[in-house]
């Protein structure tokens, strides 16, 4: 990165959080703090779609496309059905009772326990995904440009603490509405920087017959194999379980939405993601299987994560990982000459010919990919604490080596944008839920307006210290998004059982839920502990033991029945 | 006289959509067509 990278890298970046700032300021009173009150739909489906999509979307995903192709789309086949029951069935009851948290209908619909257990949930599982989320971009940033990693956190973390406590919900909302405006006009100049990157000649269509022929586009299996890791099933019922629970009852989503104007205006924001989610993860995946397609014409690195690997070969594995390099850049060189045979072939429609040299383009390719696979085995063995995943780092690769300067500082910019705003939406959240649904229900019940945006203030800045300082000193060495999803799984099922039990099954009351869900909740930490299932698992587990034990225990005698249960605030 | 809308269920305010009913139809369609299409990606270059 060079000053013009740098300049436009925190001119979009402090520009949109001091306009933000600047633009919200003022806002004394709680409900314009706390919820805005009236945003437009657009605002709301962009902010939505910001919160969600964190810089781990579009470092990762690109990677994911790269490694594995299109099929990772299908995850996100569920989200637009859940939208829609959202739409239909959350929402309306969310905006009727008027409430700022969705745990403050768990108190209206059961009791002040039941409410004070799901935004405790909520705390406990958002509290500690804040400090991944901004810890995950920041370390493959740090790595890739030679950044301090503690000086990136605290220097990215203080900006998004500042304009989030300074504006509040209007702040955030307005804030995502630029930041993904900069994510999308970064990622489309990246895929057609990328495209005339190509060979002369090597127009989209071969791209994608490169790409396909590399197995890279097979987007869809209807296959009915558990063992296949993503199928149009997984996708569907799987991705829709998580998407209610996220989308539903987290209220990072959920204080987004409720900032609508109108029903219509909250409605129409969610129908946007419905509509847009799907095609834009294909496209960021698309993006990935390009880049790939891009690789068959320049030599990669064997290993993505540069650093890593130089720090290895500086410690007594230089040897053999230099060896490892030799082989993939011998296979390397002999895929290319027969994708190019390949290319020559198809063009001269020698079908015949093209099978034979995309087979031997095939093998080479599965050559490169063994010597990738010693690498990782070498790294591993030079630091078992080393990750070996270096899907992150090959979209942040082709940017700092292939596009012009300025562009480079707008995709890093692209980065940072999608860390403050997912975290910008979490702090909000974390704040709103202390001050609503502890500090004003338990601590503090008659306080002025200015009181509780002042304590919405200091709680938003405290969870955000919170967050830096978990990014800070807690050695995460998992992989990121598995960590995130795995924090996340454990605690949305139960959360999630609480309130579909709120919503369907009506002769449930609040003791009855209440213990269900402890009960749930401690049978998910149960399992985690002694089985090694798939994580996904704990979501369908959790939900499905918090209904059935809180039907359970409703039936036993002496449980108070709903109509019984004292009126909860 | 029309009646006047459901008190939890506002207009749609868009264009040959009058019930929400609608506007979830047709978004559960756009998804259908998503699948479709990359079903058809999927096939093309297989």
């Amino acid at each position: 990165m060079n000053g013009l990278d740098y300049l436009v890298l925190l001119g979009v970046l402090v520009g949109i959080a001091a306009y933000g700032m600047w633009a919200t300021r003022g806002r004394g009173d709680l409900r314009s703090y706390l919820k805005g009150g009236n945003t437009h739909w657009l605002t709301i489906g962009l902010s939505v779609m910001a919160t969600q999509a964190s810089a781990i979307t579009f470092l990762s995903t690109p990677g994911q496309g790269y490694e594995s192709g299109l099929g990772f789309v299908q995850n996100y086949f569920g989200a637009p059905l859940a939208l829609i029951l959202i739409a239909a069935v959350f929402l309306p009851i969310y905006r009727k009772l008027n409430v700022y948290t969705a745990y403050e209908y768990l108190g209206r619909r059961f009791d002040r326990k039941t409410r004070l257990l799901g935004a405790g949930l909520f705390l406990i599982q958002r509290g500690l995904g804040a400090g991944i989320t901004i810890y995950a971009p920041a370390i493959v940033l740090s790595t890739v440009m030679g950044w301090r990693l503690d000086a990136t956190i605290v220097c990215s973390g203080l900006l998004v603490v500042a304009y989030t406590v300074s504006g509040g919900s209007p702040a955030v909302n307005l804030t995502q509405k630029y930041q993904i405006g900069v994510i999308f006009i970064g990622m489309i100049a990246a895929f057609f920087v990328l495209l005339s990157k190509l060979p002369a000649g090597l127009g989209l269509g071969d791209a994608l017959a490169v790409a396909g022929g590399f197995h890279k586009l097979e987007a869809v299996d209807f296959s009915l194999n558990p063992d296949r890791r993503y199928t149009v099933w997984s996708g569907v019922l799987g991705g829709m379980f998580l998407a209610l629970s996220y989308f539903g009852t987290d209220q990072s989503q959920v204080q987004r939405y409720l900032s609508g104007a109108s029903l219509r205006e909250s409605r129409l924001g969610l129908m946007f993601n419905a509509v847009f989610k799907i095609p834009m993860q294909f496209c960021i995946l698309l993006l990935g299987a390009l880049v790939f397609v891009f690789y068959q014409f320049e030599r990669p690195p064997v290993f993505f994560n540069q650093a890593a690997w130089h720090q290895a070969a500086g410690h007594g594995a230089g040897e053999r990982l230099r060896a490892l390099e030799a082989d993939f850049n011998a296979a390397h060189a002999e895929k290319q000459r027969h994708v190019q045979a390949w290319l020559a072939a198809r063009h001269a429609g020698d079908t015949a010919a093209a099978a034979t040299e995309r087979a031997a383009a095939l093998a080479a390719n599965a050559r490169t990919e063994a010597a990738r696979t010693g690498t990782r085995a070498v790294l591993k063995a030079a630091d078992p604490q080393a990750l070996t995943n270096d899907s992150d780092y090959v979209f942040v690769t082709f940017i700092l080596g292939y596009l012009p300067h300025g562009l480079i500082g707008l995709l890093v910019a692209v980065f940072f944008a999608a860390t403050f705003s997912s975290k910008a939406g979490e702090l909000n959240a974390l704040g709103s839920t202390t001050v609503v649904d502890l500090y004003r229900h338990v601590v503090r019940r008659d306080a002025t307006d200015a009181h509780y945006v002042a304590a919405s203030k200091w709680f938003t800045a405290l969870w955000g210290f919170f967050a830096i300082g978990f990014a800070l000193f807690c050695n995460l060495a998992e992989n990121l998004i598995q960590a995130t999803n795995i924090i996340g799984s454990i605690f949305y099922g139960v959360v999630l059982g609480l309130f579909l039990t709120a919503f369907f099954l009506r002769r449930i009351g609040g003791t009855a839920a209440f213990w269900g869900a402890v009960a749930a909740q401690a049978l998910v930490f149960a399992l985690y502990a002694t089985l090694s299932i798939s994580y996904l698992w704990y979501n369908v587990i959790g939900c499905g033991a918090c209904m059935l034990l809180g039907a359970i225990i409703q039936a036993l005698p002496g449980v108070a029945r709903p109509a019984d249960t004292p009126a909860a605030a | 006289m029309k009646p006047p809308p459901p008190a939890d269920d506002e207009a749609t305010g868009l264009p040959g959509l009058r019930r929400w009913r609608s506007v979830y139809l047709v978004v559960a369609g756009i998804f259908l067509v998503w699948v479709v299409l990359l079903a058809v990606l999927t096939e093309s270059y297989s």
